[in-house]
């Protein structure tokens, strides 16, 4: 067979601009078929009134968050949205403290005080997961401004949807980042709905994110967010323009969500076989291939994938045999004393 | 000692902790070229340099989102918004990000920062820029609020908010900034929480913050002058943490309780302390506790019209004569 035949979806070929290399690529998918599983328990254990409160998943849109956090380096900060489960396990937060979470268990990532919509791993890196849409923008040019004061050589990045480049503190952030060329990525993943309406139906511009690029100097890039190997690439560019002081980028990544926008919304609004045409566009399909064709052997896959649901379940079983938190903690960390006394 | 203005005080309290601590940083709109709209930041830009006194947009939302990232990072940033009223356009920093990160992450996260702010009225701005909006911060936990009333205090007081390791909402008033005051020289630190006893008397207790402290001084002047009634005038200083040691002490020795607010009238921070009065002191009071504050109205921008909104030493003084002499 000749070696064109064999010519990956995003023009690198075996032995061939093959920058990216198998370890890299056995990370990327180890952490999407990671996500996949875990989001996909949150929302078997939600039927089951296990996971309480609200879950937004982000079934489908594994390869953004496994593409940046292969990017990243240790000491590199994420800010994430309350669609953050993806990236809150891409950093490598254990699978059982986000489900804990989700559950309202002690074992939890916040012990429940957060829940998740705030999943926050600081030792890992994530800064936060915020659910005022666009509040994080800003912080994270905060964090962003202490690193190049500090000359601390770390990078932030800042995830949201499409739906956040609407809101002012998108506009401001943006700017705020390009007057001060402060070392943070943007990465809109746009799943094409802002909440239950289209995002072209409410939207100026075609390309919600990087279409607003150019108001703020920066370069106007839209690209695959199903190929982990096209959003790492654009994710270790952003990265090293950002460490060598180059200032922030804003990366637009066309993805899709396969659920709802959260769990109490079962997405009728779609139009008829979308769902299913994206599904041929699965990350984790797409990826299966991509390994295929760089030689990686099925057993290696398959030994990915058992290795993966092992995990979830056990989690999921250490989760169920969880307690709830403690009463002690309900006025806990309210200031930094520990408590929450606001007089003597 | 020296003579300085409430407005210099500002610069100085910022210098001085810019000079102990590198990891404080202080930015705003206006503030570092221009030493701000009210000229109290004048100097910090020549002397720290553009990388720690920096200028920013008008974008209040990054300008707090800003300072939010830094502080839980490691810096110790110090933000102005110029007037309080534009707490209204990046409220969900102070509401929902601020206050909340910590109990939020189980602890992980920390928010050491302060935000200076110009509040109250006197400047005839009209309704948007003259509003005394610290009750809008105190309903929130998670925050500390402080408003003081001299110089002096402006320095302490915003020593005490940088040091702190939670944010702290820093009330200026705009009408204070031209009133001077004695400093003490070298470092001058206070303590968040303190009220303070600015002027002992034995027959009531009048609490008043910012600039209703020296309305409220004044008032007890007129009244022991001319009706030999002796009010004890405590500044408030700070709404959160609350000396409500101080209060009671106070409300317990003089057995009447007057609050004087700025701030219009629904849920202003009397309306709690005098909540708590009649918890935990009710037995003490000799007659009921009372409110004098602005109208619960927007405010007017004709001068005529603004000070017939807001207390004054005349009204106040009338308002306590009456009861005492119920």
């Amino acid at each position: 067979m000749a070696k064109q035949a064999v010519r990956a979806t995003d023009g690198s070929r075996p032995g061939i601009n093959d920058d990216i290399g198998e370890e890299k690529r056995l990370t990327m998918y180890r952490l999407q078929v990671e996500i996949r599983e875990s989001e996909q328990r949150a929302f078997d254990l939600f039927l089951q009134n296990l996971v309480k409160g609200t879950s937004h998943l982000s079934l489908g849109q594994e390869a953004v968050a496994a593409g940046f956090a292969a990017a990243m380096k240790p000491g590199d900060l994420s800010f994430c949205t309350y669609r953050g489960h993806a990236h809150t396990l891409a950093r490598g937060v254990p699978i059982e403290k986000v489900l804990g979470e989700l559950m309202q268990r002690d074992n939890g990532l916040m012990r429940g005080k957060g829940g998740s919509m705030h999943l926050t791993s600081v030792e890992h890196g994530v800064m936060g997961s915020y659910a005022i849409i666009g509040a994080h923008l800003p912080i994270a040019c905060g964090a962003a401004l202490r690193a190049q004061y500090r000359g601390d050589g770390d990078v932030t990045v800042c995830f949201f949807g499409d739906g956040t480049t609407n809101i002012g503190a998108f506009h401001e952030a943006l700017n705020f980042a390009a007057v001060w060329k402060l070392p943070v990525i943007f990465v809109c993943e746009n799943n094409l709905y802002m909440e239950y309406t289209p995002i072209g139906d409410v939207t100026a511009v075609k390309h919600p994110a990087a279409d607003r690029a150019s108001a703020y100097g920066l370069e106007h890039i839209v690209i695959d967010g199903n190929d982990a190997d096209v959003v790492y690439r654009a994710a270790r560019s952003a990265y090293e323009k950002a460490r060598a002081g180059g200032g922030p980028s804003l990366i637009e990544c066309i993805t899709y969500r396969f659920s709802g926008h959260s769990r109490a919304d079962p997405a009728k609004y779609r139009p008829e076989g979308e769902l299913e045409k994206w599904k041929e566009r699965d990350p984790l399909k797409i990826y299966r291939e991509r390994l295929r064709q760089f030689g990686v052997g099925e057993e290696v896959i398959s030994d990915i994938d058992a290795d993966v649901r092992r995990r979830v379940d056990e989690a999921t079983e250490k989760c169920k045999a969880a307690p709830p938190p403690p009463a002690e903690i309900l006025a806990s960390d309210v200031y930094a004393d520990g408590g929450f006394a606001w007089r003597n | 000692m020296a003579e300085l203005t409430y407005r210099d005080a500002v610069a100085r309290g910022i210098a001085q902790e810019m000079t102990r601590d590198p990891d404080v940083i202080f930015f705003g709109e206006d503030v570092a070229k221009a030493g701000g709209v009210f000229k109290t930041t004048v100097g910090l830009y020549e002397q720290f340099g553009e990388k720690r006194v920096r200028d920013c947009p008008i974008s209040e939302q990054a300008i707090l989102g800003a300072a939010m990232g830094a502080a839980m990072t490691g810096l110790k940033p110090i933000a102005e918004i110029m007037f309080s009223d534009f707490f209204a356009v990046c409220f969900d920093y102070i509401a929902n990000e601020f206050p909340k990160s910590r109990y939020m992450s189980n602890g992980q996260l920390k928010c050491p920062l302060v935000v200076r702010t110009a509040n109250g009225a006197g400047s005839r701005f009209g309704a948007q820029h003259s509003q005394s909006v610290e009750n809008w911060a105190m309903m929130i936990p998670g925050l500390k609020v402080v408003a003081p009333s001299t110089p002096r205090d402006v320095i302490g007081l915003l020593a005490a908010a940088v040091r702190d390791p939670d944010p702290v909402i820093f009330f200026e008033h705009k009408s204070l900034y031209p009133t001077k005051g004695d400093v003490p020289d070298g470092e001058i630190v206070d303590s968040l929480g303190t009220a303070r006893i600015v002027r002992p008397g034995k027959d009531a207790t009048i609490l008043a913050l910012a600039l209703m402290v020296p309305r409220a001084l004044e008032a007890a002047e007129r009244l022991s002058a001319a009706h030999g009634i002796d009010c004890e005038v405590v500044d408030v200083r700070s709404l959160v943490p609350l000396d409500t040691k101080t209060i009671l002490g106070s409300v317990a020795r003089t057995h009447r309780l007057f609050t004087v607010e700025e701030n219009p009238r629904l849920c202003g921070w009397g309306a709690e302390i005098v909540s708590i009065v009649a918890d935990e002191a009710f037995y003490e009071l000799d007659g009921p506790p009372v409110r004098i504050t602005t109208p619960h109205i927007p405010l007017p921008a004709a001068d005529i019209l603004e000070d017939m909104a807001l207390p004054t030493a005349e009204r106040i003084a009338e308002r306590v004569r009456r009861s005492l002499q119920a």
